[in-house]
């Protein structure tokens, strides 16, 4: 009763957006799609939420196919499109009230699931919602797509351009939300929230790379992965790429994230090469993949 | 059928609250009747006139005098020579140049004729038909009035007959230009507002998203569609109620047939109107595209309505072509209604053509927005 897909195909004109895609989301499940900007995330979603038809395979939500019972499915999901989509010149409450007649409900009726949400931003339900922060806007959009009780959630970005309190403050709703039983799909282009998520499915150019729990991914990474860091970071980079052995580089916050082709790597030899190569203050220490890494790994391929 | 009258309830609070727009949809429209009524004339006034008397005589002169008198012609100047009228004329200082010959009063008595010289600018040819026409009637006038000044000097016994022909003018009995453009300029400004709005509204939930969150949500294409044109309908009529009221305090424009029949026909124009409207949004992207394409139409429709120039006088094929303007059904029964006092029966045809294009209309906008791509 969560979210089936199979065989999804869809292309604009020439240009394929996602291609055969495959996953189920388990009813309850915070499932996401993680991937960067134009990976196909946001066609998916409007697959699912029945504003494009797939040109292949079949797909259900909430057990109902999106082509036949796309009426029903209108009824019962809620989508937060990536982009601020509300009536910025009617106020927050005007708006919540606008979908909750168009979703055949009341305010009242469904309070108790969006209360925890809508109580912070009450005290402006008479402001214009152009007026709001971005906090508050992705707030009361939250509350809009939850005003009819939705069965499934589907979240498309939902905290790009957000703060990080609000990004942190935003993830402990959804966990409340999924506590009361709705299967949650959101996308995001940012790995951090990836662990999150009960599963998630890696995406990139309209495929999908992997589909597991976030620390099942990670440990699926084939090799030991070490933080170096030297005085000079560009030259550090450029030497590391230059490296015979180097299998992969990436930067990764203050550090360079190395692995080597090597079975048997000894540290002190990198710390060799890159003295000889003019860097000076080196560190190299092992640290453990996350997802970024296993992205970088699997897109890689 | 809450839905709907929801619908209508947040279109209205978003027009009202659109402070930019309130002005062009109420102010704009009455400007527009008050100014262009006023302005848009097809009468040929102030025609500034001047002469060469190489005559000087009383009878030259009382022929000038006549043309003094006249309210048409502004007599500015007399030109001692041709040349320097013509230099005149063409400097655009001039319209009209009377001359009159040198022994213009000996020849009319010696010979009973005399010739008189007229040069008009004609790079306007309509107003220089009608100063000619003037002109002509100015002089046939005075010929009147001296040949039978000239007889009774002459020939006592024979008394002159003159057959003189009174037009009466029906509808508009004083020919006032302003009867027969004030309901025209009423049906304009019906039009276009009603035409701009409706087409640029759904266009505006396509750019700022929100269409997209309305199509996910179960409410149907009719029930939205309805709440959106709805607001536009009522607008619409209201201009109408506010224009035909400032023709009365304004213009005194006649009003002689059934106003309730004006405001049924009015009621179906403005659904074809709105067809229009979301017809033009379903195939655009943005307000911008809208508004061009809107312009484009109302443009044509306004030239073929015979708004401004007789449809009689068109080319056959853009005649035909303005069988399917529904701007050229609407003038005719405005005029019909207002200045004819036509009833029920005689509008009946524009009437039946109207709800045919209404119900096309809407059936091919309603067909043509899509909730899913």
């Amino acid at each position: 009763m969560g979210i089936s897909l199979s065989n999804i195909d869809k292309s604009y004109k020439k240009q394929i957006a996602v291609r055969n895609i495959t996953f189920d989301v388990n009813p309850g499940e915070l499932f996401g799609l993680i991937g960067p900007d134009g990976a196909g995330k946001t066609t998916i979603f409007r697959i699912l939420t029945t504003l494009l038809l797939p040109d292949n395979g079949k797909a259900t939500v909430a057990g109902l196919d999106i082509i036949k019972d796309y009426k029903a499915i209108r009824n019962s999901v809620g989508y937060m499109p990536g982009r601020f989509s509300l009536y910025q010149d009617l106020t927050v409450e005007e708006n919540l009230n606008f979908f909750a007649t168009i979703f055949g409900t009341t305010i009242a009726e469904n309070y108790d699931l969006i209360k925890d949400i809508y109580e912070q931003i009450a005290p402006f339900k008479d402001r214009r919602a152009g007026k709001l922060s971005g906090g508050m806007k992705q707030k009361l959009a939250l509350s809009c797509a939850l005003i009819h009780k939705p069965k499934v959630l589907f979240l498309d970005e939902p905290t790009t351009g957000v703060d990080p309190v609000s990004r942190k403050e935003f993830w402990e709703m959804l966990k409340r939300l999924q506590k009361r039983g709705i299967t949650i799909l959101v996308s995001t282009p940012y790995m951090d929230e990836a662990a999150l998520c009960d599963r998630i499915a890696l995406i990139q150019d309209g495929e999908i790379l992997a589909i597991d729990m976030p620390q099942a991914v990670v440990n699926k990474f084939p090799k030991d992965i070490y933080n170096v860091k030297a005085d000079n970071m560009y030259k550090l980079i450029q030497t590391l790429q230059r490296y015979e052995h180097t299998y992969s580089v990436f930067p990764f916050g203050e550090f360079v994230h190395y692995t080597d082709k090597r079975v048997i790597f000894k540290t002190a030899e990198l710390q060799q090469h890159l003295e000889s190569s003019g860097l000076n203050g080196i560190t190299i220490a092992p640290t453990h993949a996350d997802i970024e890494d296993a992205f970088m790994e699997l897109a890689k391929k | 059928m809450r839905t709907i009258g929801y619908i209508v309830q947040k279109e209205f609070k978003q027009i009202f609250r659109n402070k930019g727009m309130l002005p062009i949809i109420f102010i704009l429209p009455i400007l527009q009747l008050v100014i262009l009524s006023n302005a848009a004339t097809y009468e040929v006034k102030n025609i500034k006139f001047a002469y060469i008397d190489a005559d000087r005589t009383s009878t030259s002169r009382s022929l000038i005098e006549k043309f003094n008198a006249s309210s048409y012609f502004d007599v500015l100047m007399d030109f001692p020579s041709n040349k320097i009228a013509n230099f005149a004329m063409l400097a655009g200082e001039v319209d009209v140049v009377l001359e009159i010959p040198i022994h213009f009063e000996r020849n009319l008595i010696k010979e009973k004729s005399a010739t008189l010289g007229i040069s008009i600018n004609a790079i306007d040819g309509a107003a220089a038909g009608l100063e000619s026409v003037y002109i002509n009637q100015i002089i046939q006038g005075y010929n009147r009035d001296i040949r039978v000044s000239l007889m009774d000097t002459s020939h006592r016994s024979i008394k002159p007959i003159n057959i003189s022909s009174s037009p009466s003018f029906w509808y508009n009995t004083s020919l006032d230009y302003k009867t027969f453009m004030v309901p025209g300029i009423l049906v304009l400004l019906v039009t276009m507002i009603t035409l701009f709005l409706s087409g640029m509204n759904i266009v505006r939930e396509k750019e700022i998203g929100t269409l997209e969150q309305i199509n996910v949500t179960p409410i149907k294409k009719s029930q939205f569609i309805m709440g959106k044109l709805f607001p536009f309908w009522i607008i619409g009529m209201g201009l109408l109620t506010i224009g035909l009221i400032l023709a009365k305090l304004i213009f005194n424009t006649p009003m002689l047939g059934n106003i309730p029949l004006l405001y049924l026909y009015t009621s179906i124009y403005i659904l074809v109107i709105l067809g229009m409207g979301l017809l033009i949004s379903n195939f655009t992207d943005t307000q911008q595209q809208a508004m061009f394409i809107a312009w484009f139409f109302i443009v044509i429709f306004i030239l073929m309505s015979g708004l401004f120039t007789p449809i009689e006088s068109m080319p056959q094929w853009a005649q035909i072509f303005t069988e399917i303007n529904p701007i050229k059904y609407f003038v005719e029964v405005m005029r019909m209604v207002l200045l004819k006092g036509a009833g029920l029966q005689v509008i009946l045809p524009q009437l039946l053509k109207t709800l045919a294009y209404a119900l096309v209309m809407n059936a091919l906008a309603v067909w043509s927005y899509k909730k899913v791509n």
